[in-house]
């Protein structure tokens, strides 16, 4: 595959400088050997020999592309040789077609065009991409357990689903611990950066002066640029540890890994994603409604609270939606403190387990691709994308609409 | 009204009641800035915490304990039958040579257990490994006494880094207390020193955390980093130059935007998935590899990019375009030859940022399986290969104290690479930024 690249680009190059090649011996460096007339050249050569490169790619792409899906009908060898052939059929069928009077510049023109619609076009098929694996394998898991003991069943045990030669062992596929563990650490997680998150973006947006931003603005990035494998090394080295030892000082036991540490960190991870989002929600209301206000009287936290907020409203609610969509996808800080058993408990000092974990504990390790154990994940996956498509779609229309009623 | 009210009443502004109701006001407005100070104060703590306790775990892991001894390369042990057979070599018990070499620093311990004891305060394969290497590159060494500096083993690292408790009871604690006499008679003659921990910036990773490094994660990185950056950063420009100077205003183009903006806050692990599914079971590419990693990172980082690329584009004067198209450029040439030049600053800083929020990103990784144990450096883009964030993921999972150290020192150096990057953007940004 890489070699097929290469070749191709270097097919490109070669093609490039034979087109111009031929161009420019027909009408010279510059196009114009023959100044006037019938000699004069539309494109200057170089877009000649652009528009053969481009041939080539074209071709190149498709050879690649069916190599790619179609290895048995395009294996390696042949796709070097049909590269070859290309090549040459490219550069024979340019000596008929450069003359003085091609528009070569169009076409290039036009070229261009199409390569960046597919550069974009990458966007869409990587969504197509991902539904259509998603739903393809979780096709293959709902004809092993059925979709409504899925999404209503209690037990969740997909490990003894190994042992399959063993009658009645096939293991239980009841998904609602794992949601219930989900929806507990986002929780926990929510409690703890919406209030914080929000309080930043208010007093950075309307108390702190320059400077103050200026200190504390890199403070939260920084915050945000932790990768979050540092967070869950963080929950599981330090958070966890302390809040056992808070709980023993008080006679709880509390076991490292809880709903309550990972959440907690979880919750520390989304701050700087809330703040940032509110406080350019909170800047772009109107300044004439906080003028008013304090033509009134109102002094600036009354003014924040009854005017601006009220206002902020949608936005904010979009930025908590996309944050709540952050917090069920996080991976690294669930798997490393939150537990993998699935425990149905509204305890947060207990631990549970998310849709991520379970992702991540049912993929690392062996894999056999057709058991229920493997394919589950893709269900769980399929699950996972839907809310979260739900969520930010919610939230992307929440805060466009916002916007526009400001602007 | 205003003739009935008698001239001595104050203004309703001045009555008692309206003084309380003011400094209850006042009270308010002070509490709720308190608590927008506060908030930003927590969310300070929290980093400073994670910091110190990432710091405080990990600088350690930076300096290592080594040991000198004066090793014997006994042909009698070695090559008894004088072949010099580079095979035979390679299987001949330099573990042996070790030992007599430390049986030979303390002549008085006899008894089998004690000399065990003995030959667990260093490290055994580190150790080893080292003369092994060092007598096949050179047979002729045999024979002679070399003077080595050798890793001691993790517990007793650990013991002079003052992590194992002296005051413990023995039985309580990894090293016995006739082994921390010995280390502290090795201490106080000289022989166990403390040293610039190299090993942990040249070596891969290892099942003995005293000889375990992040060179083969950094590589994996690295590559995968670079596959990435070659697929993401063309496709990326492209879409945004399409988006913001081609694009015709019909159903493609909004689905194109709506999607962009979707992908971006889709979960990392779906883009895992995706690469499991696609990727690796569709397209049958290599398990493991950077190669594959690469591309989902690309995948994900594209939203990034073209998001960044456009908004750099958006800033560019409209004027110079036109500029050009009225000399006669096409529109090709008017936006690459003029507009996107004036936009690479732009672009280039979110793609830095891009690439730093790939280089931290761990759970696609997982998925696509670069969680193998390997103990190469990978040399291309196919070899199985780890990252350093699933380095550190992986590290994490050991409780013992020597791998905490290690992982924290992991997390500093990704941390220092990090916003080492985004200082880099930031610096680019102010630098080369252009304002119309």
């Amino acid at each position: 595959m890489i070699l097929g690249f290469a070749l191709s680009f270097i097919a490109m190059i070669a093609g490039g400088l034979f087109g111009r090649h031929l161009a420019i011996s027909q009408v010279g460096r510059t196009g114009e050997t023959g100044s006037a007339g019938p000699n004069r050249a539309h494109s200057l050569p170089k877009f000649h020999g652009y528009m053969l490169a481009w041939h080539i790619g074209f071709a190149a792409l498709g050879l690649l592309a069916l190599h790619g899906f179609r290895r048995d009908l395009l294996s390696t060898p042949w796709l070097i040789a049909g590269l070859a052939l290309t090549t040459l059929l490219a550069a024979l069928h340019s000596r008929r077609i450069i003359k003085p009077e091609l528009r070569a510049r169009d076409y290039v023109e036009r070229y261009v065009r199409i390569s960046l619609l597919l550069c974009s076009a990458v966007a869409v098929l990587t969504t197509f991409g991902i539904v259509l694996s998603l739903i393809f394998e979780s096709a293959r898991f709902f004809e092993k357990v059925s979709f409504l003991e899925f999404l209503t069943g209690l037990q969740w045990s997909p490990q003894t689903a190994i042992r399959a030669d063993q009658a009645g062992q096939s293991g239980a596929f009841g998904a609602v611990p794992i949601f219930a563990g989900t929806f507990m650490i986002m929780a926990v997680a929510m409690l703890i950066a919406t209030p914080i998150g929000l309080m930043i973006a208010i007093y950075l947006s309307e108390y702190a002066t320059a400077k103050v931003r200026g200190i504390v603005k890199p403070f939260i990035e920084i915050l945000a640029g932790v990768p979050t494998v540092v967070y869950g090394f963080f929950a599981l080295l330090t958070v966890g540890p302390a809040i056992r030892g808070l709980a023993e000082s008080m006679g709880f036991a509390v076991p490292t890994q809880s709903a309550i540490a990972a959440g907690s960190v979880m919750g520390v991870m989304i701050i700087p994603f809330i703040s940032s989002l509110s406080d350019d929600v909170i800047n772009a209301v109107p300044q004439n409604l906080r003028d008013g206000a304090y033509a009134l009287g109102a002094t600036k936290s009354e003014t924040m609270t009854q005017v601006i907020f009220p206002a902020a409203l949608p936005g904010i609610m979009g930025a908590i939606l996309l944050g709540v969509s952050r917090a069920i996808g996080e991976t690294m800080i669930v798997v490393m403190a939150a537990g993998r058993a699935a425990n149905l408990t509204g305890n947060p000092f207990e631990a549970v387990t998310t849709v991520t974990v379970q992702v991540v504990s049912l993929l690392t390790g062996d894999q056999e691709f057709d058991s229920a154990k493997t394919l589950a994940a893709f269900a769980l996956g399929l699950v996972l994308f839907v809310i979260t498509l739900i969520l930010n779609v919610i939230a992307l229309l929440i805060v466009r609409r916002y916007r526009e009623r400001y602007e | 009204m205003s003739d009935a009210t008698p001239p001595e009443t104050t203004s309703i502004h001045q009555s008692a009641d309206a003084h309380k109701l003011l400094r209850k006001r006042r009270r308010r407005e002070r509490g709720f800035r308190m608590m927008g100070m506060s908030a930003i104060v927590m969310a300070m703590c929290a980093l400073t915490w994670l910091l110190i306790s990432i710091v405080g775990t990990g600088y350690t892991a930076f300096y290592q304990h080594q040991m000198t001894i004066d090793v014997v390369l006994d042909e009698t042990v070695l090559d008894p039958n004088g072949t010099r057979d580079p095979d035979e070599l390679r299987k001949a018990n330099f573990r042996r040579i070790i030992q007599n070499t430390l049986y030979a620093r303390f002549p008085d311990i006899t008894d089998r257990r004690a000399r065990q004891d003995l030959f667990k305060t260093v490290s055994a394969s580190g150790a080893t490994d080292l003369v092994r290497q060092m007598v096949y590159k050179t047979p002729s060494l045999i024979g002679q006494t070399l003077t080595l500096e050798v890793p001691t083993s993790d517990d007793v690292d650990q013991l002079l880094k003052g992590y194992i408790d002296r005051e413990v009871s023995e039985d309580r604690r990894k090293l016995s207390d006739q082994q921390i006499k010995w280390v502290d008679e090795l201490v106080a003659s000289g022989e166990v020193h403390a040293r610039f921990n190299w090993a942990f910036f040249t070596a891969t990773d290892s099942r003995d955390p005293e000889l375990a490094g992040i060179a083969g994660a950094v590589a994996g990185s690295f590559m995968a980093l670079l596959v990435a950056f070659v697929v993401a950063v063309p496709i990326g420009i492209g879409a945004a130059v399409y988006l913001e100077e081609f694009a015709p205003e019909n159903l493609f183009t909004d689905i194109v935007e709506i999607n962009i903006n979707n992908l971006a806050a889709v979960p990392s692990i779906i883009f895992g998935l995706l690469g499991l599914a696609v990727f690796l079971n569709f397209f049958g590419m290599p398990r493991s590899a950077p190669l594959v990693g690469g591309l989902v990172l690309a995948l994900m980082t594209l939203p990034t990019i073209i998001i960044a690329a456009r908004a750099a584009l958006r800033a560019v004067s409209p004027s110079i375009v036109d500029g050009a198209l009225s000399l006669g450029a096409s529109k090709t040439q008017a936006v690459f030859h003029h507009k996107v030049p004036l936009a690479a600053p732009g672009i280039l800083t979110g793609t830095i940022i891009g690439m730093a929020q790939a280089l931290g990103e761990t759970a696609p990784l997982l998925m696509i399986g670069m969680v193998a144990f390997v103990t190469e450096i990978p040399t291309s883009i196919t070899e199985p290969a780890s990252a350093l964030p699933v380095q550190i993921f992986l590290w994490a999972d050991s409780a013992e104290r020597a791998w905490a150290e290690r992982t924290s020192a992991a997390i500093i150096a990704l941390l220092v690479v990090l916003l080492s990057m985004n200082a880099l953007a930031i610096f680019l940004r102010s630098k080369l930024e252009r304002r119309w």
